[in-house]
C-alpha cells in the first residue's frame, strides 16, 4: 500500500516538475496529458463496458467549438470574429480572457454531457456491428455538419482567442495551459478510480461480459450505460475546449472532429496500454505519444500508413494490451494469486 | 394458499410457429412446481414470457397480482422474479466474488445511486452463498473458467443472492456432475423451506423433478396437456405418449 | 415564382433518376458486403476503401490511355486477389473471434489502405474521362449522362451474373451452405478456410466494379471511402441479409434520397444527411426493436 503511496506521489511531483525539467517540451507534454484523458474516457466504453465507441471524438470537437464561441461569443459578436478570421480588432483584457476561458471550459464539458444524455438512450440501445457503426456516423456527421455553420468558420474553422497583452509571454501562456491539462487528467484519473471502484464499474464489466443476464437480474442497464457516456463527454468535452484554445485554431475535420487522429488515437492509446484497466490507457497513452513524438519524423509521411498497421498489428496480436501482458506475466501483482489446490478442487454438495 | 404467479391463456407464436397456446398455470406462494414436457414443447419460451424477454401475443401474466407481461426484463426482475438459463449466463471475465456482489439488490436504486459503493458485508454474504453452494474454494476464480457446471451453481448462487420471492430455473441439474445430483435436490428444497422461495423448475431428470416438486406442469406441442401431483403425472396417459411419442 | 413551379417537377425528375441510377451502385456494393456479412459475420469497415482502390485501378488504365470503361473487367480480377490475400494476411486471423476484434481491426484496414492510396495516389480529386455523351430526355430539361447509365447497367449485369454463379456454381453452393451453418459446412468436407477466402475476394471484386464505375461517373479520392462503407451498410440493414431485390430496392432508395437531399440542403451537407440518415435509420430500427423487447444485435 505504502508503495502505491509512494509511485503516486512521485507520479505527481514529476507532473508538477515536468515543464522545468523538460522546458521545450511543455507543449509535447500538455497534449500527452490531453491523450491521456481521451484514452481513459475512451475506456470508460470501450475497455470497461465493451462498447466500441468511434464517435467520442464527436465531444472533444464539440467541446472545442464551444469552448471558443463562448470565449469570444461572451464579450464580442461571434460572427464577426470568425469572418475577420480573429483579426486584431478584437482583443481579449486579461479579465475578459479568464473568464471567458473559465465559463467556456466548464460549458465545453457540460454541454457535451448533456448531449450525451440525450443522444445516449437512441444510441446505447445498439449493440455490437451497430453501435460502432452508429457511433462512427456520428462522429463524421458531427464534422460534416461543423464544416457547414457559417457562424463557426464553416470549412475554413475558426481562431481561438489569443493569449492577452500585458500578463507575461508566452512562456506563461504553455505553463498555464499545461497546468490546465495537468489538472485535467489529474482530476479524470481520480475520478474514475473512485468510479471503478463504485457500483457503477462492478455494472460496467457485468454489461461487457453479458449484458443481458445483468439486465435479467434486474440491472437497469441503461441508466449505468447512459452515466458512463455523459462522463466520458464531461471530460473529452472539457479537453477539446482546453486543446483549442493550445493550437489556437479549430478546423472542423483536422483538429475538432479529428476522426483521422486523435479518433483514432484514442482507440489505439486503450487498446495499447490494456483496455479495461485503470493503468492500461494512462501507460498505453504516454507509449504512444513518446514513440509518436520521438519517431513520427523517421515516417517520412508513412506515418499514418504505419498508424493503420500498428492498429492491425496491436488488435490481432496484442489485443490485451501491456496491462494484459503484465497480467499473464505477473498475475500475483494484481492480486490474482490462484491455489492451484483450489482451482483443482471438486465441488462437494453434503 | 394464494398464486404467487398466475398465467392465464398466454398465446406466443414465432411467425407460424406455435410456441405456446392457450397456457393457464398458478403457481402457490411458497410450493415447487415443475414445467416438463419434451424438448421443443415451448418451456422455455413459456419461461421467457413470464420474464419478458419477448411480449405474449394474448393473454396474461401476473406476478403477486401485479401484470407483468407488458413490463420490461428489468422491471420485473426488481419485483422479485428471477430466472436462471438453460445456457447459463455468468460474467465471465469477473471472479465469483465478484459475480455474486454485482447480483446483490442495491439498497437504493435511483440515479443518485449509480456511484454508491459496495458494502463490505455483502462479500461475507456471497462467500456464504458460495459455501452453500459448494463453491467457496473456487470463489477468487474468473467465472469463465469454471466448468459448465460449475457455472450451473454460481448462476443458482447469484440468483440466491439477489433475494428474490420467486425462481424460475432452467434445467438446474444439467450439465453437473451425477453425484451432485442429489445435493442439488437438497439445496434446492432448502432455498424453498429456508429462504421461502417459490420455485418453479424446468425439468428433464425424472427422478429430480419427481423427489422435488409439489405438483407438476406438463407441456407438449405448446400446449399445456396435463396438471397435477407427481403420482398422477407419472401415471397420465397424455404425459406417456408426449414422451414416448404414441399415435 | 412561376419560374420554380415550373421547374420542381422536372427537378424530381432529375433528381429520381440520378438516385435510381446511382443507387445501383451503393447496392452493388452493398450486395457484397451482405455477401461478406452473411458468410463470415464480419462487418468490413474497410469496404469503401476497397471501392476507392478499385476506382483507382480504372483511373490509371485512363492514365495509360486505355478506355476506363475496360476497368470494370480488369479492376474485379485485381480486386479479388487483394481480396483474398488480405483475407489469407489478417482477416482469417479475426474471423472466429470477438466483435471488438474484427471491428477494430478492418478499421485499422481501412485506415491503413487510405493512408496508403493517399501516399501512392496522391490526395488531388481525380476523375477518369469516359467521353461517353450524355442522353437529353424531355425536350432538353432533363440531362443523363451516358456513363451513368452504363454504371447502371454494368451493377445490374454483375449482380445478376453473380446471382447465377452462387445458385449454379460448385463454389457458390459451398459458399451459401458455410453462410448457414459453417460447422456443419465444414463438417460435411466444405473447406471453409478457401470459402471464406473466395467470398472476401468476391467481395473485393464486387467493390472493383462498383469502384471502376464510380471512377468514370463521379470522383476520387483516398478519404472519401467510409461513406460508401456507410453506405452500404445501411441499406444492408434496411434489406436485411440475403434479400437481394431488398438490397436492390433500397439502394436505389438511398440513391434517390442523396439527390433530393442535395437539392433540399445543398451539396455540402450530402456526407453528413448520409450519416445522419445512418443514425436515424438505426434508432428508429431500435425503438421498433425495443418495443418487441429485442435488441439490435
Amino acid at each position: 500500500m505504502n508503495q502505491k503511496i509512494i509511485l503516486y506521489l512521485c507520479l505527481l511531483a514529476f507532473g508538477i516538475a515536468a515543464p522545468f525539467l523538460f522546458p521545450a517540451f511543455k507543449l509535447q507534454i500538455s497534449i500527452m496529458w490531453i491523450l491521456v484523458v481521451l484514452s481513459l474516457t475512451w475506456d470508460v466504453q470501450g475497455g470497461q463496458m465493451g462498447y466500441n465507441t468511434f464517435g467520442n471524438i464527436m465531444f472533444f470537437g464539440l467541446g472545442m467549438y464551444i469552448c471558443s464561441s463562448f470565449q469570444i461569443g461572451l464579450f464580442f459578436p461571434l460572427a464577426e470574429w470568425t469572418a475577420s478570421g480573429g483579426e486584431k480588432t478584437f482583443v481579449h483584457t486579461p479579465t475578459q480572457f479568464f473568464q471567458g476561458f473559465f465559463i467556456g471550459l466548464i460549458l465545453a464539458a457540460i454541454i457535451p454531457a448533456i448531449v450525451a444524455a440525450i443522444i445516449g438512450y437512441g444510441i446505447l440501445g445498439l449493440r455490437g456491428h451497430y453501435f460502432a457503426i452508429c457511433t462512427l456516423g456520428l462522429g463524421i456527421a458531427a464534422g460534416e455538419f461543423a464544416g457547414g455553420i457559417e457562424l463557426v468558420g464553416a470549412g475554413q474553422g475558426m481562431t481561438s482567442p489569443p493569449w492577452p497583452k500585458g500578463i507575461g509571454d508566452t512562456e506563461l501562456r504553455s505553463e498555464f495551459f499545461y497546468y490546465i491539462c495537468f489538472l485535467l487528467m489529474v482530476f479524470t484519473f481520480l475520478f474514475l478510480r473512485w468510479a471503478y471502484s463504485t457500483r457503477f464499474g462492478l455494472v460496467l464489466n457485468a454489461i461487457r461480459d453479458n449484458e443481458d443476464k445483468a439486465e435479467a437480474m434486474g440491472i437497469n442497464t441503461m441508466r449505468y450505460k447512459i452515466t458512463g457516456w455523459v462522463v466520458s463527454a464531461f471530460f473529452v468535452g472539457m479537453a477539446g475546449g482546453l486543446m483549442g484554445n493550445m493550437i489556437g485554431y479549430i478546423e472542423p475535420v483536422e483538429t475538432a472532429f479529428a476522426g483521422r487522429t486523435f479518433g483514432v488515437f484514442m482507440v489505439l492509446m486503450a487498446i495499447l496500454g490494456g483496455k479495461g484497466t485503470l493503468w492500461g490507457p494512462v501507460i498505453g497513452a504516454i507509449a504512444f505519444h513518446i514513440f509518436k513524438e520521438g519517431f513520427w519524423t523517421f515516417f517520412l509521411g508513412w506515418q499514418y500508413v504505419a498508424l493503420g498497421a500498428l492498429i492491425v498489428v496491436v488488435v490481432i496480436f496484442f489485443p490485451e494490451g501491456i496491462m494484459g501482458w503484465l497480467r499473464e506475466k505477473y498475475p500475483e501483482r494484481f492480486g490474482e494469486i490462484i491455489d492451484e489446490e483450489d482451482r483443482k478442487a471438486q465441488v462437494e454438495l453434503k | 394458499m394464494r398464486p404467487v404467479l398466475s398465467v392465464e391463456q398466454v398465446y406466443k407464436y414465432f411467425g407460424g410457429v406455435r410456441a405456446n397456446e392457450n397456457i393457464s398455470m398458478q403457481v402457490e406462494q411458497g410450493s415447487i412446481v415443475g414445467l416438463i414436457g419434451p424438448n421443443g414443447s415451448g418451456k422455455t419460451t413459456l419461461f421467457n414470457s413470464i420474464v419478458g424477454t419477448h411480449p405474449i401475443d394474448k393473454g396474461s401474466i401476473k406476478f403477486e397480482n401485479k401484470e407483468v407481461s407488458t413490463l420490461p426484463i428489468p422491471v420485473i426482475a426488481k419485483l422479485g422474479l428471477l430466472r436462471t438459463f438453460q445456457q447459463t449466463r455468468i460474467y465471465g471475465k469477473l471472479n465469483c466474488i465478484d459475480n455474486m456482489r454485482i447480483s446483490a439488490k442495491p439498497a437504493k436504486d435511483n440515479l443518485f445511486s449509480v456511484f454508491s459503493t459496495i458494502p463490505v458485508e455483502l462479500s461475507d454474504k456471497a462467500e456464504n452463498l458460495l459455501n452453500f453452494v459448494g463453491l467457496y474454494q473456487k470463489r477468487k476464480l474468473r467465472a469463465g473458467d469454471l466448468s459448465f457446471g460449475q457455472q450451473k451453481l454460481l448462476e443458482l448462487a447469484m440468483a440466491l443472492m439477489n433475494e428474490p420471492k420467486m425462481l424460475l430455473l432452467d434445467e438446474p441439474t444439467a450439465g453437473i456432475n451425477p453425484t451432485l445430483i442429489n445435493g442439488i435436490i437438497d439445496r434446492l428444497i432448502k432455498v424453498n423451506k429456508e429462504f421461502g422461495i417459490t420455485l418453479l423448475v424446468i425439468e428433464h431428470n425424472m427422478r429430480v423433478i419427481m423427489s422435488l416438486a409439489q405438483k407438476i406442469f406438463c407441456l407438449a406441442h405448446g400446449e399445456l396437456i396435463a396438471e397435477g401431483a407427481p403420482e398422477k403425472i407419472k401415471n397420465d396417459k397424455r404425459v406417456i405418449n408426449a414422451y414416448l411419442g404414441a399415435q | 415564382m412561376d419560374l420554380l413551379i415550373f421547374q420542381i417537377p422536372i427537378l424530381m425528375v432529375q433528381a429520381s433518376l440520378d438516385g435510381i441510377l446511382l443507387g445501383t451502385l451503393f447496392a452493388l456494393i452493398a450486395y457484397g458486403m451482405a455477401l461478406q456479412w452473411g458468410v463470415m459475420n464480419i462487418i468490413n469497415i474497410a469496404q469503401g476503401e476497397l471501392v476507392i482502390l478499385g476506382g483507382y485501378i480504372a483511373y490509371f488504365m485512363y492514365v495509360a490511355g486505355i478506355h476506363p470503361a475496360f476497368g470494370v473487367i480488369v479492376s474485379p480480377i485485381i480486386m479479388y486477389f487483394i481480396g483474398w490475400s488480405l483475407y489469407k494476411t489478417i482477416i482469417f486471423r479475426v474471423v472466429d473471434r470477438d466483435l471488438f476484434i474484427s471491428i477494430l481491426a478492418t478499421f485499422g484496414i481501412s485506415i491503413l489502405t487510405q493512408q496508403l492510396m493517399n501516399f501512392i495516389f496522391g490526395s488531388d480529386v481525380v476523375v477518369a474521362q469516359s467521353n461517353f455523351g450524355t442522353t437529353f430526355l424531355f425536350n432538353y430539361m432533363v440531362t443523363l449522362p451516358n456513363a451513368k447509365i452504363f454504371a447502371a447497367a454494368i451493377s445490374i449485369i454483375f449482380a445478376v451474373l453473380l446471382v447465377l454463379y452462387m445458385r449454379r456454381s460448385k463454389l457458390g453452393r459451398a459458399i451459401r451452405a458455410t453462410a448457414q451453418n459453417a460447422r456443419a459446412a465444414k463438417i460435411l468436407g466444405v473447406d471453409t478456410e478457401s470459402v471464406y477466402a473466395a467470398t472476401f475476394g468476391i467481395n473485393a471484386a464486387l467493390c472493383g466494379v462498383a469502384g471502376s464505375l464510380i471512377a468514370i461517373t463521379f470522383t476520387l479520392h483516398p478519404y472519401v471511402g467510409l461513406p460508401y462503407t456507410v453506405r452500404s451498410f445501411m441499406i444492408v440493414i434496411v434489406a436485411g441479409l440475403g434479400n437481394l431485390p431488398g438490397v436492390a430496392l433500397s439502394g436505389m432508395g438511398l440513391g434517390v434520397f442523396e439527390e433530393f437531399s442535395d437539392y433540399i440542403f445543398g451539396t455540402e451537407f450530402r456526407i453528413a444527411a448520409v450519416f445522419l440518415l445512418l443514425v436515424l435509420i438505426l434508432v428508429y430500427r431500435r425503438f421498433k426493436l425495443s418495443r418487441k423487447r429485442e435488441y439490435l444485435k
